[in-house]
Parts: structure tokens; C-alpha cells; sequence
């Protein structure tokens, strides 16, 4: 039972109250390398690349000093300055607009969104003009920004503040959307996001910042990081998913390999641009997919998935692609999140649907 | 001060402008949104700064490169629909036109951040309009350039129109330069159609920003002579007497009337420096119309600087 909430979730963390573990506040955190928090991760990235590169500089609310509400950024205005690590008024238009100039004058602005639902003040920004400002200058401007975006639910948290909005930036040409869902790709594709020139969305799936710990691999392979990597090999399904919901489909194969189905489970990891290849060579070997992701269903990414494997796999199918989603409604209050959200059981029932 | 040199870069905006309305009135360009009476306001400026500072432009300010180099024929392209008309910045120093009003406002405060954080003493000036004012992104990129003291010039053409909506519906105060007090910065309200003093105003509030004195607001005060646009109809609107009576003040004549006045300019060098501009400008037509068409690759390209492949997105249908 989790005392401050008076229900069981069996998460790490709840949001109904505050952390109240011991924050690091100094890069001796990664002292231990082998055990980090994706949100430590994160964290390590940004200092890497404020290291690497003056041109680097931060951007957000609360970032600063605070060290931001997850602690994404602890430490680093402490080494870097508050001319580097820049805490903003409350404006995110203002500010990612802000780093559209930052582009325009060279530097590389990585922006820290609070929370998913506080992207959309900025979202005219985003939309008109840091995605399309490559495009409407030949190509002469382009704008190495990464915006960081916590986003998805399962942590109890106030209403709007567990949005899964992803499907809305990859609708907009001239953006890419990734995110991860483990410690060393959120190290990984965090350096490769803030190195890439062009626009970057980088959801962080808020569930797992505390939750899972993994090691810090530094993976020097830039054009990987937008491949969809296969996490669990198998043969009798294709389990495609992404971000929070990895770790319900990694627990709905146990539950699954139990019944002598082998589920293959692929992390998108980029869902802007998504990798064709890699879907359809799992799909094809297995027969079999399955979708998953917490946000809405109706034009989500499980949808544009289902069109790949519709169009280039028809006949290599066995079953109907079927969606494991969150429902057509807005985030519920948190009481009611957990019948929101897929869980393993869901996907279970989903596979055995596929299998049929 | 090179009051010579203002004057003519106004007559070549009235050419350029002039010749626009002309080319979309015989169907060359689609849409056109005329700044005439503006000159003053965009010429000064452009005079009240280094070519180093960046201008950041909404759509009325479309001629604003061509003072800075720009061939007048690739900024009328923007309004024929090409993309030719595309340029890059940094070779002008003026971002592209902003068509959303106001949002191009916190680029400048980015920009001129930026600079500063690598060692420039560059100042950005943002031009908008009095309906851009109400849009959120001009606040808060004015508190933003407040809070950072970023050197910033926000120069508010209040033309006192947007489209059909009057200053009076746009604004509950008798002047936007009052605003400023809120932000913590200095705002001033000058005539916009006396170059002399906008060029003061502009060249004072950069010079502060270059210091580090932070951002101003510089309002211009004038009066939207044309229409929004060559599609809008001003006399759906409001009454020919008031837009006459604002015509009469308009900003080149007066300022010829001082220089000829002062003995800077005979009549007939006036004459032959509009006849000149007109005729430069006409040629700029010319070579509009012998530009060749876009392609089709010309709208797939460059919408990421590393495009994924494949990408069948932006790949072109076959016919």
C-alpha cells in the first residue's frame, strides 16, 4: 500500500506526494555507471554535451538552481552557469521561441518542456516555426533544437500533466520524435538528439525516470539511434511499442512465454521517422503484430504502424494487427488512470487476438 | 547623418511597393500586403542600425531585405507562391517575414541572447503591428527580453488598423508605448511618418540595447493608408475622409518638402529619383516574370537537414 496515495500502484514513485529521496547534485552521481535512473541519464547527457560543445545551452522552467522538477538538470546550472543552464519565465512559447533564435545565432538550445501538456502554448511555435524554418530558408537556417518533453501517465499526477501528445509533433513535417525507454538510450539518443541539426522532439517517458536502472553504454552508432532496436527476440509475435509501455510489453512476454508464445517485442524508439525496415522484417518473420502505446488510439502511431505493415506485409500475415491503446478520452484523473493505461493483461488478451 | 541617403531608400520602398499593388493587379503575384506610407519608419530603421544588427519582419516589412541587398524581384516571389523567394538570413541579416503576428518577436529575443552569449554586441530590432500587440507571443517576448535584458528594439508600426479592427478594438490605452512601464523597459511614441524622428527614437533605443541598457519599445505612429491587403476592402470599414486626411501627411512628400526646403534637393532631382526608382523597379518585374517556375523537388527539399531514407513521405507522386 502506498502510503501517501492510500492505493496500490507497485510504482516506485508517487506523485502524490514529493520525492523525498536524497537529490544528487554533482556529476559524482554517475560514480556508480552500472546502476543510473533514465532521469539520471538524461541528466548525464545534458552535462556531456554542455561539456562537449559551448554552443550547447539549456533552457526551461525551474532548470536552474532547482535542477528542474524531475531533476533532469541537477547540477548542471552549478558547472555550467546560469548563462548556459537558463532559467525561463513561465512562457513556453515565448521560450521555445526564444530558442529559435538561439538557432538562428548558432547555438544549439536544448529546451525542457515541464510536462507534455505545457508543450502546447508552444505549439504554434513548433509547428510554424521550428518546423519549418530549414524549409521556408532553403535549407540556409536550420534549427539544431531539441525540445524535451516528459510526457505519458502512470505516475499520479495533477490533471494535464500525463499527456501522450507524440502523435501530434510527427504529424508536422520537419520535426523527428524519439523517445526511449531504458537509462542508456536515453543517454544515447540525448547526445545524438543535441548533435543532429535538424528539429528534435524528445518525449521522456516521465513513468520510468526512477522507476528502471540500466548502465550508461555512450552508443557511438548516430545512425542507429533512429532504428528500431529488437529488445526481446522471438517468433510467434510482434509486439511494436515505445517509450512508458516497453516495460508492460517486456512483462506481458513473460506472462505470455509461460503459455509457450514467443513474443517478439520491437522499441520504436523513433517515432519520427519510424523505421519501416525493421517493422516489417519482424512482422514478417513472426506473422503476428501487436501494437502498443498509452496514448489515444483514433490516429496514433499504432495506426500509421498498422498502414506500413498493411501495406508492404499483407500477405505475410496471420492475424489482424491489432491496437493496445489508451482510450479516445482525455487523460482521466488519476484515481482512474490504471484502467486508462494498457497493461500486460490487456496485452496478453490483444496477442491471444492476434493469434487466433 | 545621410539625410539624402534616407530619403532615397524611401522613394525605392514606395517604388517597390507601388510596383507590387501593379503586379498584382495584372495577375504577376497573388496576394499583396502594401506598407505604403510605411516608408519612413522601415528606412530609418534600417539606417538607425549596424549591418551586423538582425531585423526580424512580419509580412508588412516584405521589402525590408531589398533595402539590405535583397533583388526585389525574389521578394516578390513570396507573393506568387514560390519558393525562390527563400533566402538566408545571415546574408541579409533579416529573418524571413513572419506570416503568424507576434511570434517572430521571442526569435529576436533568442537571437539577440544568443549573440551576446557569444561575445557580439548585436542588437535585434522586431517590427509588428498594433494587432500583433494583442497576440500572447509579443508579451511574452517582451518580458522575456526584460527579464534577460537582451538587447532587443521592438518597433510597433500602430497603423491603427488590423484588417477591419481599430486601434480602439485592438487597445484599451491611448498609446501601446505605455505598455513598456509593465515590462520594466523605456517605450516612446513618435510620429511614424517623420523619418527624422523615427530614425532618433530607433537609433537611441538600439544604442541603449548595445550598452546594455536592455530592450525598448519604440512605437510609430501612423495610419494604414492602403488596405490590409489587395484582397481587403477598406470601404466595408471605414470612411474615404479619414484615410484622405492621413494621406495628406504621408511620409515622403513631407520630408521632400524639407529637403528641398533646406536646399538638399531641387524639384526636379525629386522627380528624376522617383523616376528612377520606378524604372529600376519595373525592370525587377521583368525579371520576375523570366524567372523559371519551381519544381517539384524545390518543395520537397530541405524540409530536414538530414532526411530520412527512405522517406516516402516526401517523395513525389508519379502521374
Amino acid at each position: 500500500m502506498c502510503s501517501p496515495c492510500h492505493r496500490r500502484h507497485g510504482r516506485e514513485i508517487c506523485s502524490g506526494v514529493r520525492d523525498s529521496r536524497p537529490m544528487t547534485t554533482s556529476s559524482a552521481r554517475l560514480d556508480d555507471a552500472d546502476t543510473v535512473t533514465l532521469v539520471q541519464a538524461v541528466d548525464a547527457a545534458l552535462e556531456a554535451e554542455l561539456a562537449a560543445d559551448p554552443r550547447v545551452v539549456l533552457l526551461g522552467e525551474d532548470i536552474g538552481r532547482m535542477g528542474g522538477v524531475f531533476r533532469a538538470t541537477a547540477g548542471l546550472e552549478a558547472r555550467f552557469g546560469e548563462t548556459r543552464v537558463i532559467d525561463t519565465p513561465a512562457c513556453e512559447a515565448g521560450f521555445v521561441g526564444v530558442a529559435v533564435g538561439m538557432c538562428l545565432a548558432g547555438l544549439r538550445p536544448v529546451v525542457e518542456l515541464q510536462f507534455d501538456s505545457f508543450s502546447y502554448p508552444a505549439f504554434e511555435q513548433i509547428v510554424c516555426h521550428l518546423a519549418r524554418y530549414s524549409w521556408r530558408t532553403a535549407g540556409t537556417a536550420g534549427m539544431p533544437a531539441v525540445l524535451r518533453v516528459p510526457y505519458g501517465g502512470g505516475t499520479h499526477a495533477p490533471e494535464l500533466h500525463s499527456d501522450s501528445p507524440e502523435a501530434l509533433f510527427c504529424h508536422v513535417p520537419g520535426l523527428v520524435v524519439v523517445t526511449p525507454s531504458s537509462p542508456s538510450d536515453a543517454y544515447s539518443m540525448l547526445r545524438w538528439a543535441i548533435r543532429h541539426p535538424d528539429p528534435v522532439i524528445f518525449m521522456e517517458p516521465k513513468r520510468l525516470y526512477r522507476s528502471i536502472r540500466g548502465t550508461l553504454l555512450g552508443d557511438t552508432d548516430p545512425e542507429g539511434l533512429l532504428r528500431a532496436r529488437v529488445i526481446r527476440p522471438g517468433t510467434g509475435v510482434t509486439i511494436i511499442s515505445y517509450g512508458p509501455s516497453v516495460p508492460t510489453c517486456l512483462e506481458a512476454a513473460d506472462v505470455l512465454g509461460e503459455q509457450g508464445v514467443s513474443a517478439e517485442i520491437l522499441d520504436l524508439r523513433a517515432l519520427w521517422p519510424l523505421d519501416e525496415e525493421a517493422i516489417l522484417a519482424s512482422v514478417r518473420r513472426t506473422r503476428r503484430c501487436v501494437v502498443v502505446h498509452e496514448a489515444a488510439r483514433s490516429c496514433g502511431i499504432g495506426a500509421e504502424v498498422a498502414a506500413i505493415v498493411a501495406q508492404h506485409a499483407m500477405f505475410s500475415l496471420d492475424g489482424p494487427v491489432i491496437r493496445v491503446a489508451g482510450l479516445d478520452v482525455p487523460f482521466p484523473m488519476f484515481m482512474l488512470e490504471d484502467l486508462y493505461l494498457p497493461n500486460a493483461g490487456q496485452i496478453v488478451v490483444a496477442v491471444e487476438e492476434a493469434l487466433r | 547623418m545621410d539625410r539624402l541617403r534616407l530619403w532615397k531608400m524611401m522613394v525605392q520602398l514606395r517604388a517597390y511597393d507601388e510596383r507590387a499593388t501593379l503586379l498584382q493587379r495584372q495577375g504577376r503575384i497573388g496576394a499583396y500586403p502594401t506598407f505604403w506610407g510605411e516608408e519612413a519608419i522601415q528606412a530609418a530603421t534600417v539606417l538607425a542600425v549596424r549591418d551586423t544588427d538582425w531585423l526580424f519582419l512580419s509580412y508588412r516589412q516584405n521589402a525590408v531585405p531589398v533595402l539590405r541587398g535583397l533583388p526585389p524581384e525574389q521578394a516578390w516571389a513570396y507573393f506568387r507562391g514560390d519558393p525562390h523567394s527563400f533566402f538566408d538570413p545571415s546574408q541579409f541579416g533579416c529573418a524571413p517575414q513572419c506570416v503568424p503576428l507576434s511570434t517572430h518577436l521571442p526569435h529576436a529575443v533568442g537571437w539577440a541572447v544568443g549573440r551576446r552569449l557569444q561575445g557580439g554586441d548585436e542588437v535585434a530590432v522586431a517590427f509588428f503591428g498594433d494587432g500583433a500587440s494583442s497576440e500572447g507571443d509579443a508579451h511574452e517576448a517582451m518580458n522575456l527580453a526584460s527579464v534577460f535584458r537582451a538587447p532587443v528594439v521592438f518597433l510597433c508600426t500602430n497603423n491603427q488598423w488590423a484588417i477591419s479592427t481599430p486601434f480602439s478594438r485592438q487597445a484599451a490605452v491611448d498609446r501601446l508605448s505605455a505598455r513598456a512601464a509593465g515590462y520594466g523597459m523605456p517605450g516612446v511614441t513618435v510620429d511614424g511618418y517623420d523619418p527624422l524622428a523615427v530614425l532618433g527614437a530607433v537609433a537611441e533605443a538600439v544604442e541603449r540595447a548595445r550598452r546594455g541598457g536592455g530592450p525598448s519599445l519604440v512605437e510609430a505612429w501612423c495610419y494604414r493608408i492602403g488596405p490590409h491587403a489587395t484582397a481587403d476592402d477598406p470601404s466595408l470599414y471605414r470612411g474615404e475622409e479619414e484615410t484622405a486626411l492621413w494621406r495628406q501627411r504621408e511620409p515622403i512628400g513631407r520630408f521632400e518638402q524639407l529637403l528641398v526646403g533646406d536646399g538638399l534637393l531641387s524639384p526636379q532631382e525629386v522627380d528624376a529619383e522617383h523616376e528612377r526608382a520606378s524604372g529600376a523597379m519595373r525592370a525587377a518585374g521583368h525579371r520576375l516574370d523570366s524567372m523559371p517556375p519551381p519544381t517539384g523537388e524545390e518543395m520537397t527539399a530541405h524540409v530536414l537537414a538530414v532526411p530520412p531514407a527512405p522517406w516516402p513521405g516526401n517523395l513525389l507522386r508519379r502521374s
